[in-house]
C-alpha cells in the first residue's frame, strides 16, 4: 500500500477498532497503540523521504497515488508529498501521539472521545497529503467538524457557546473557501478540456488576473479564519479555553496550521499575482495581529486565554512572514508552523496537567507551584522560554528566519511592520515572565495546593515527546531548514518575475 | 342557454360566492362556519364548471361530470372535516379556529 | 597550528550543565558543585593553553591575526546569509576567555562554600554552568548571529540566576525587570543586526571588520533620518550592548539584579555579562571607526561618560552595599565605553581601545573580588545594609584585607591594578576631548570616595554588638578572595610593564608602546586620595558628619538617593501607558469590538430568525390569508406582464 494512504488508513482502522472496545482502559490502550503505529509510520515516511532524496530523486512530489473518485466531475483521490508536507506530517503525528497520553485520564465516554479525537487527526493527516483540492476540502471538513462534538461534550466552562462559536466561524471560513475552490475549478481547463481540482495541474495553469483578484481573498480569508487571521481570531480564545487538553493541543498545534498551510499552498501558490496585489493589506492585518495578540495576552489572567492570545500573536507571525515573499521568510513561516505547533501543544498539555490538579486556570488563584510540581513547572518555564525565542529552542530558529526574511523585502511598509512585529518579542517576554512569576515562583499562595500529586508517567511521555522535539529543532535546525528550502524551490518560481 | 341571462351574470354570481367564501374562511372563527365557507367556494367553482360547459362547449359534458365529482369530493371532505372538528372539540372544548395553533413555529 | 580543540572551551561547561541538570541535582552536597567546577576548570586550562599558544607561539611577528578555530554551518538563512557557529580567536576573545574562565572558576569554587546548605544547591550550579557556557560562546562568536544567540542565552541564565530565590517576591520582580529591560535593548540589537547584514550581506566579523572605509560607504550609501544605514545599524547594535552593559538610561535592571545570590553578582554583574556590551563594541571596533567617520563612537563616548558620572553620583548615597557595588560597576563600564568612544585606530591613537580592554581585564578581578568580599560579609552579618555593619575588621581579617586591596585598586592608587588601566583611559580621553577627561577625573574622585565610604563603614566606624558573632568564611570562600586579591594587585603592573597590553591588544593587531603621562596620572591619583580622605573624615569614626552633608545637599541628595527617579519614570511608562492604556485598550477592543461584532453577527441571525418565525403562527387563517394575498399578487403581476 502507498505509504501516504497508509497514514490515513491507520487512523481509520483505529476508529473502527475503537467502536468495538469496552471501557476506557481498552479505548485508550487501542488509541495509544494506533497512534503509536502512526508515529512509527510517519518516522518511516521521513526515512523513506530522505532515502529517496538521497538516491537522487528530484521529483517535486514523492509517493504519488492517483485514483479517480468522481469521474464526471474529474475529482481524484490524489495524494503525494514534498519536504514541507513530510515535516507537517511528522509534527501532526508527534502531537497526536502526545495528545493520546495527555487525555489518558478521560473516563467519561472515553471510547467516543478517542473516536472523535482520532477522526480529527485523520482529517489533518489527509489534508497535508492531498493534492486534489476537493479531497483536501473533504479532509479539512473531517478535521474541523469533530471539534464541535469534542468541545461541546468533554469541554469545560461555557462549552456550548464556545463550541458553537468555533464551529460556526470555521464553517463561515469553509464557505468562503468553497467559493474560492469552485472559482478555481470552473476557471481551469486541462488539456482534455475538463475542469480540474488537481493542484499540480492547476499550478501549471495561469489564471487571468481578474479571476485571481476576485477569488484570492476568498481563499486566503477562508483559510485565514482557521489560521486565526485578525480579526477572525476570536473563536480561538473561547474555543481553546473550553476544549479538553488533548483537543486544545491538537487544535492549536496542528489544526490552526492547516489554515496557514492552506493559505500558503492553495491561495498564494495558485494565485500568486493576486497574492502580491493584496500583500500590503494582509501585511497590515497580520503585522498588527502579532503585536496585538501579545499585548492582549499581557492582561489576561486565565492560563488558556493567555496561551490562546499568544497563539494569535505567533500564528499571526506565520501569515505575516507569508506576506514577505522572500524564500527566507517562507522558510521561517513553515518553521514557525512547526515550532508553534510543538510549543503551544506543550503549553496546553502543561496547562491541562496543572488544571487537572488545581481545578483552576486563574493565575492569581495559584502561586509558588515550582516547589510543589517541579517537573511540570520547569517544563513550563522552558516552554515559555521557547515561546519568547530563546536560542537553542525551536522558537528562535523560526523567528530569526522570519525576521531575516522580512528584512530582505526592502519596501518601506514591510520594514515598518517588520519592526512592529519584532517589537513583539519584548511584549512576549513580558507576558511569559508574568505567568512564570505569578504562577510558578513566589511563596505557595493556596495552601490546598501543598499536596498536589507528582507528575505521572503518561505526563512524562507528553513532556518528553514535545520537549525533545522542541530542543531537537532548536539545536539542530539545519536539516529542517534545508528540507524546507528544497520544498520551496517550485513555489518561489511563482513569485520571481 | 338560458334566455335573458348572459354568461357574465352567472360569473358575477359565482365570483361573489367565491369571494364570500374566501372572506368567510379568513374572518370567521367558528370551524363550522369556516366549513360552510369552504362549501361556498367549492360550489362557486362547481357553478363555473357547469356554466362554462353549458355556454361555451354545449356539445360536451365534461364540466357537468366534473362538478358532480366536486360534489362527491366535497361530501367526503365534509365528512372528514366534521370528524376533525368533533375531535378538535373534544380536545379543546371549543370549535374556535384560534384555539388550533399548536402547530406553530 | 590546530585550534579545533578550542570548541571544548564552551562545550565543557555545557556538558557540566547537562550532567548536573539531568542527574546531578539530587546528588548530595557538594557533588553538583564539584561537577560544575570540574567542567569550568577544564575550560580554564584549555583557555590558558590557548592564550599561551595564541600570544606567544603562533604570532611572533608582533602582529596578531584573527584565527577561526572552528566554524560550521548551523542554519541557512538564504543563499547569501548563513548562520555559522564557530570559535574566533583574536586578541580580545582570547583575553576574554582568560577573564571569563578565571573569574567563573573562582566563583564556582566560592559558591561551593557560599551555597552550602541551600536546598537549590544543584540548581544553582546548573544555572551557573549554563551561564558560563553561554558567556564563553558569546566571547568566541565568529559572527553577529552567533553573538546574538549567546547574547540571549546569557540573558536567560542571568534571569534564572537573579530569580534563584524564587520564593522571594523582590527576586522575582528583579529577574523579570532584568530580562525585560535587556530584552528591550536586544530588540534594537536584532534590528541592528538585520540592518547591518542586509547592506553588507554578511554576519561574519572578519568580513565586516575587514571592509575598508570606501567599501562601507558604498554598501551603506542609503541613508535614514540623516544617518547612513550602517551607522544606524551600528547605533542599534550599540543600544543592545548598552542594555546588557547597563548604560544610562537602560541601567535600571542592574541594581535590582543584586537580588540574586552574591556569587552570581560577582560573576555576571561585575566581570562577565555586563561587559558584553563593551565587548560587542570592541568586537566591531574597526567597523564603528570606519562607518561615517566614526560618528557612532561619539554617541558611545557620550553615553559612557554620562553613565559613569550618574552612576558614581548615585553610588555615593546608597545604603545597600551590593547596590553601591552595582552602581560602581555601571560607572566603571561607563569608563570602558568612554574609552572605546574616544579611541582612534592606528598606532598610539588606538590607546582608548587598548585602555578599555585593559580596564575590562583589571576591573573583572577587583570588582568580582569586591562582590565576593561583600558576599562573605553578608554571609556573616545576614544583611545587605551598611547600617547593620561596622567594625568588622576584627572578625573577618582575610575579607578585610582583600576588600581593602580591591578598594585601593578601584580607587586608582598606584601600584594596584586599577591605577594603570584607569590612567590609560584618562590619557586616551585627554587626547580626544578635554571635557571627557575632566568628567573621568571627577568620577575617579567619586569612585575613591564611595568605595572608601563603603570600606570604612563596614570595617571601622563603630564597634557594635552583633546578634550572632560574625566569623571568617570557610576556605573555599576565602581562597578565591585571596587569589583575586593577588590578581588585583599585580594585574596592573604586570600587564603594563612586563606583558604590556599595548603589545597584544590593539585595534589593528599591531603593537604600540604604552607609557604613563605623569601629569595626568598625578592629578588623578591626587583626586583619588582626596576622595579617600573625605571618606576617612566622614566614616572612620562614628559621627554625624555624613548626615550633615546630606542635609546640606538637600533636594539633590534626595534625588540621588532615589536614583533620580528613573525607575519611577520607567514604571510610569510601562505600567501606566503600555499595559494600562495600550494593553487594556486593546483588550477592550478585542472583547467588545472584534469579539462583539462576531457575537453581533451571531445574535443578529438568531434575532432575525426569532422575528421571522412569527410568520409561522400556526393559525390556519393567517396561512390562507397569505395564500390569497399571494394569489392576488401573482394575478396582478401576470396581468401586468400580459397586458404590456
Amino acid at each position: 500500500m502507498n505509504i501516504l494512504t497508509l497514514l490515513v488508513v491507520i487512523p481509520a482502522l483505529t476508529i473502527l477498532g475503537l467502536i468495538f472496545t469496552k471501557g476506557y482502559k481498552q479505548a485508550r490502550l487501542l488509541s495509544a497503540v494506533g497512534m503509536g503505529l502512526q508515529f512509527v509510520a510517519t518516522l518511516y515516511l521521513v526515512y523513506m523521504y530522505f532515502q529517496a532524496r538521497g538516491a537522487g530523486n528530484t521529483d517535486e512530489f514523492l509517493f504519488e497515488q492517483n485514483l479517480v473518485w468522481f469521474k464526471s466531475l474529474n475529482i481524484h483521490y490524489h495524494v503525494a508529498i514534498d519536504g514541507i508536507g513530510v515535516l507537517m506530517m511528522l509534527l501532526t503525528s508527534i502531537i497526536t501521539f502526545a495528545g493520546v497520553f495527555a487525555s489518558w485520564e478521560v473516563m467519561d465516554l472515553a471510547k467516543e472521545f478517542y473516536i472523535f479525537l482520532i477522526m480529527l487527526a485523520m482529517g489533518v493527516f489527509g489534508f497535508f497529503i492531498a493534492q486534489d483540492l476537493f479531497t483536501m476540502f473533504v479532509f479539512y471538513e473531517i478535521a474541523v467538524i469533530p471539534m464541535y462534538v469534542l468541545i461541546g461534550i468533554w469541554g469545560t466552562g461555557p462549552k456550548e457557546y464556545s463550541a458553537m462559536k468555533l464551529t460556526l466561524m470555521l464553517m463561515g471560513g469553509s464557505a468562503l473557501l468553497m467559493v474560492a475552490l469552485l472559482g478555481i475549478y470552473f476557471n481551469s481547463e486541462t488539456a482534455a478540456g475538463l475542469h480540474t481540482f488537481d493542484m499540480q495541474e492547476l499550478s501549471k495553469m495561469h489564471f487571468p488576473f481578474a479571476i485571481q483578484k476576485f477569488f484570492f481573498p476568498f481563499a486566503f480569508v477562508g483559510f485565514g479564519v482557521l489560521g486565526a487571521l485578525f480579526p477572525f481570531h476570536t473563536w480561538s480564545p473561547d474555543g481553546h479555553a473550553s476544549a479538553p487538553t488533548a483537543v486544545s493541543m491538537l487544535h492549536a498545534g496542528v489544526l490552526m496550521k492547516l489554515g496557514s498551510y492552506g493559505a500558503f499552498r492553495v491561495a498564494m501558490y495558485l494565485m500568486p499575482e493576486a497574492a502580491v496585489y493584496f500583500a500590503d493589506f494582509f501585511l497590515i492585518l497580520t503585522g498588527f495581529s502579532v503585536i496585538y495578540g501579545a499585548f492582549v495576552a499581557v492582561r489576561k489572567t486565565d492560563l488558556k486565554f493567555i496561551n490562546a492570545y499568544s497563539s494569535v500573536s505567533h500564528v499571526g507571525l506565520i501569515l505575516f512572514a507569508l506576506m514577505m515573499f522572500t524564500k527566507t521568510a517562507f522558510t521561517g513561516a513553515i518553521l514557525q508552523m512547526i515550532s508553534h505547533g510543538l510549543m503551544t501543544a506543550m503549553f496546553f498539555g502543561l496547562i491541562g496537567m496543572i488544571y487537572g490538579r488545581t481545578h483552576t486556570r486563574e493565575i492569581h488563584k495559584m502561586g509558588g507551584l515550582m516547589k510543589i510540581l517541579p517537573v511540570i513547572s520547569a517544563t513550563y518555564v522552558i516552554a515559555g522560554l521557547a515561546s519568547l525565542g530563546l536560542p537553542g529552542l525551536s522558537g528562535f530558529v523560526a523567528e530569526m528566519n522570519i525576521f531575516v526574511g522580512a528584512w530582505e523585502n526592502p519596501n518601506l511598509l514591510n520594514r515598518v511592520f517588520s519592526v512592529i512585529a519584532i517589537s513583539a518579542i519584548v511584549v512576549t517576554a513580558v507576558y511569559i515572565l508574568r505567568v512564570v512569576g505569578v504562577l510558578l515562583m513566589g511563596p505557595l499562595k493556596n495552601p490546598e495546593h501543598a499536596n498536589l500529586p507528582k507528575v505521572k508517567w503518561f505526563e512524562r511521555v507528553v513532556i518528553i515527546l514535545l520537549m525533545g522535539s522542541i530542543v531537537g529543532m532548536g539545536t539542530m535546525p539545519l536539516w529542517i531548514t534545508d528540507t524546507i528550502r528544497e520544498g520551496l524551490v517550485p513555489i518561489m518560481e511563482k513569485f520571481v518575475h | 342557454m338560458i334566455q335573458g341571462i348572459g354568461v357574465t351574470d352567472f360569473f358575477i354570481i359565482s365570483t361573489l360566492m367565491f369571494f364570500m367564501g374566501v372572506y368567510g374562511f379568513i374572518t370567521r372563527k367558528n370551524l363550522i362556519t369556516i366549513l360552510i365557507a369552504i362549501e361556498l367556494i367549492l360550489n362557486a367553482v362547481a357553478i363555473n364548471f357547469v356554466i362554462i360547459n353549458k355556454y361555451l362547449y354545449p356539445e360536451g359534458l365534461h364540466g357537468q361530470i366534473f362538478s358532480i365529482f366536486i360534489i362527491a369530493v366535497a361530501a367526503a371532505e365534509v365528512a372528514i372535516a366534521i370528524a376533525i372538528v368533533i375531535d378538535f372539540y373534544r380536545t379543546h372544548k371549543s370549535v374556535s379556529v384560534e384555539e388550533g395553533e399548536m402547530m406553530k413555529y | 597550528m590546530d585550534w579545533s580543540y578550542t570548541i571544548w572551551i564552551p562545550l565543557l561547561p555545557l556538558i557540566g550543565f547537562l550532567i548536573i541538570g539531568f542527574v546531578g541535582r539530587k546528588l548530595p552536597y557538594p557533588v553538583p558543585g564539584l561537577i560544575g567546577t570540574t567542567g569550568i576548570f577544564g575550560a580554564l586550562v584549555l583557555s590558558y593553553i590557548t592564550a599561551y599558544r595564541y600570544f606567544f607561539v603562533a604570532n611572533t611577528a608582533g602582529s596578531f591575526e584573527p584565527i577561526k578555530g572552528v566554524e560550521m554551518l548551523w542554519m541557512t538563512f538564504s543563499d547569501k546569509l548563513h548562520f555559522n557557529m564557530g570559535v574566533l580567536l583574536d586578541p580580545i576573545s582570547v583575553m576574554m576567555l582568560v577573564v571569563v574562565t578565571t573569574v567563573s572558576f573562582l566563583v564556582h569554587l566560592y559558591s561551593i562554600g557560599y551555597m552550602k546548605g541551600d536546598p537549590g544547591f544543584g540548581r544553582f550550579f546548573t544555572f551557573l554552568s549554563l551561564f558560563t557556557f553561554s558567556m564563553l560562546g558569546l566571547v568566541v562568536a565568529t559572527n553577529l548571529f552567533q553573538i546574538y544567540f549567546f547574547w540571549e542565552l546569557v540573558g536567560v541564565s542571568s534571569y534564572l540566576l537573579i530569580g534563584f530565590y524564587y520564593e522571594k517576591p523582590s527576586a522575582i520582580l528583579a529577574s523579570k525587570k532584568a530580562f525585560i529591560v535587556t530584552r528591550f535593548a536586544d530588540f534594537f540589537f536584532l534590528i541592528g543586526i538585520l540592518v547591518i547584514s542586509y547592506y553588507t550581506g554578511t554576519f561574519d566579523f572578519l568580513t565586516l571588520n575587514g571592509m575598508s572605509e570606501s567599501t562601507l560607504a558604498s554598501v551603506g550609501s542609503a541613508s535614514f533620518m540623516g544617518m547612513s544605514v550602517l551607522a544606524l545599524g551600528l547605533t542599534l547594535a550599540f543600544i543592545g550592548g548598552a542594555g546588557k552593559s547597563a548604560m544610562f538610561p537602560l541601567h535600571i535592571w542592574l541594581p535590582d539584579a543584586m537580588e540574586g545570590p552574591t556569587p552570581v553578582s560577582a560573576l555576571i554583574h561585575a566581570a562577565t555579562m555586563v561587559v558584553a556590551g563593551v565587548f560587542l563594541v570592541a568586537r566591531l571596533f574597526p567597523m564603528y571607526y570606519h562607518v561615517d567617520g566614526g560618528s557612532v563612537l561619539h554617541i558611545i563616548a557620550f553615553v559612557g561618560a554620562t553613565s559613569s558620572l550618574i552612576a558614581a553620583i548615585i553610588a555615593t548615597t546608597q545604603m545597600d552595599i551590593k547596590r553601591v557595588l552595582a552602581f560602581s560597576t555601571m560607572s566603571q563600564i561607563g569608563y570602558m565605553m568612554l574609552a572605546l568612544g574616544v579611541s582612534g585606530y592606528e598606532g598610539h591613537h588606538g590607546l582608548g581601545y587598548t585602555a578599555s580592554m585593559f580596564h575590562l581585564f583589571t576591573h573583572a578581578f577587583f570588582k568580582s573580588l569586591l562582590f565576593l568580599g561583600a558576599g562573605s560579609i553578608i554571609h556573616a552579618v545576614h544583611s545587605n545594609y551598611m547600617t547593620k555593619m561596622g567594625g568588622l575588621r576584627k572578625y573577618m581579617p582575610i575579607t578585610h584585607i582583600t576588600f581593602l586591596l580591591a578598594a585601593l585598586a578601584i580607587a586608582g592608587i598606584p601600584p594596584f591594578a586599577g591605577f594603570f588601566s584607569k590612567d590609560a583611559i584618562l590619557d586616551a580621553a585627554y587626547m580626544h576631548n578635554k571635557i571627557y577627561f575632566w568628567i573621568g577625573w571627577f568620577v575617579a574622585g567619586l569612585t575613591a570616595f564611595y568605595m572608601f565610604r563603603l570600606y570604612f563603614r563596614i570595617f571601622w566606624y563603630e564597634d557594635r554588638e552583633y546578634h550572632h558573632t560574625p566569623h571568617e568564611s570557610p576556605l573555599t570562600m576565602t581562597l578565591p578572595l585571596m587569589i583575586l586579591a593577588v590578581l588585583s594587585v599585580v594585574a596592573g603592573f604586570v600587564f603594563f610593564y612586563f606583558l604590556p597590553f599595548g603589545t597584544y591588544i590593539t585595534p589593528t593587531g599591531e603593537e604600540f608602546h604604552m607609557h604613563i603621562d605623569y601629569f595626568l596620572a598625578g592629578i588623578s591619583v591626587l583626586v583619588g586620595i582626596v576622595g579617600i580622605v573625605i571618606a576617612w573624615i566622614m566614616y572612620f569614626k562614628k559621627n554625624d558628619k555624613a548626615e550633615k552633608v546630606a542635609k546640606a545637599f538637600g533636594a539633590f541628595y534626595k534625588w540621588t538617593y532615589n536614583k533620580f527617579y528613573i525607575d519611577e519614570i520607567y514604571m510610569f511608562v510601562t505600567k501606566k501607558i503600555m499595559f494600562g492604556i495600550i494593553s487594556a485598550g486593546w483588550m477592550w477592543f478585542d472583547t467588545y469590538i472584534v469579539d462583539g461584532s462576531m457575537n453581533l453577527i451571531g445574535n443578529t441571525t438568531v434575532k432575525t430568525s426569532h422575528a421571522l418565525k412569527k410568520i409561522q403562527s400556526g393559525k390556519l387563517q393567517d396561512y390562507v390569508y397569505g395564500v390569497v394575498l399571494g394569489v392576488v399578487a401573482l394575478a396582478v403581476i401576470f396581468i401586468y406582464i400580459w397586458t404590456r
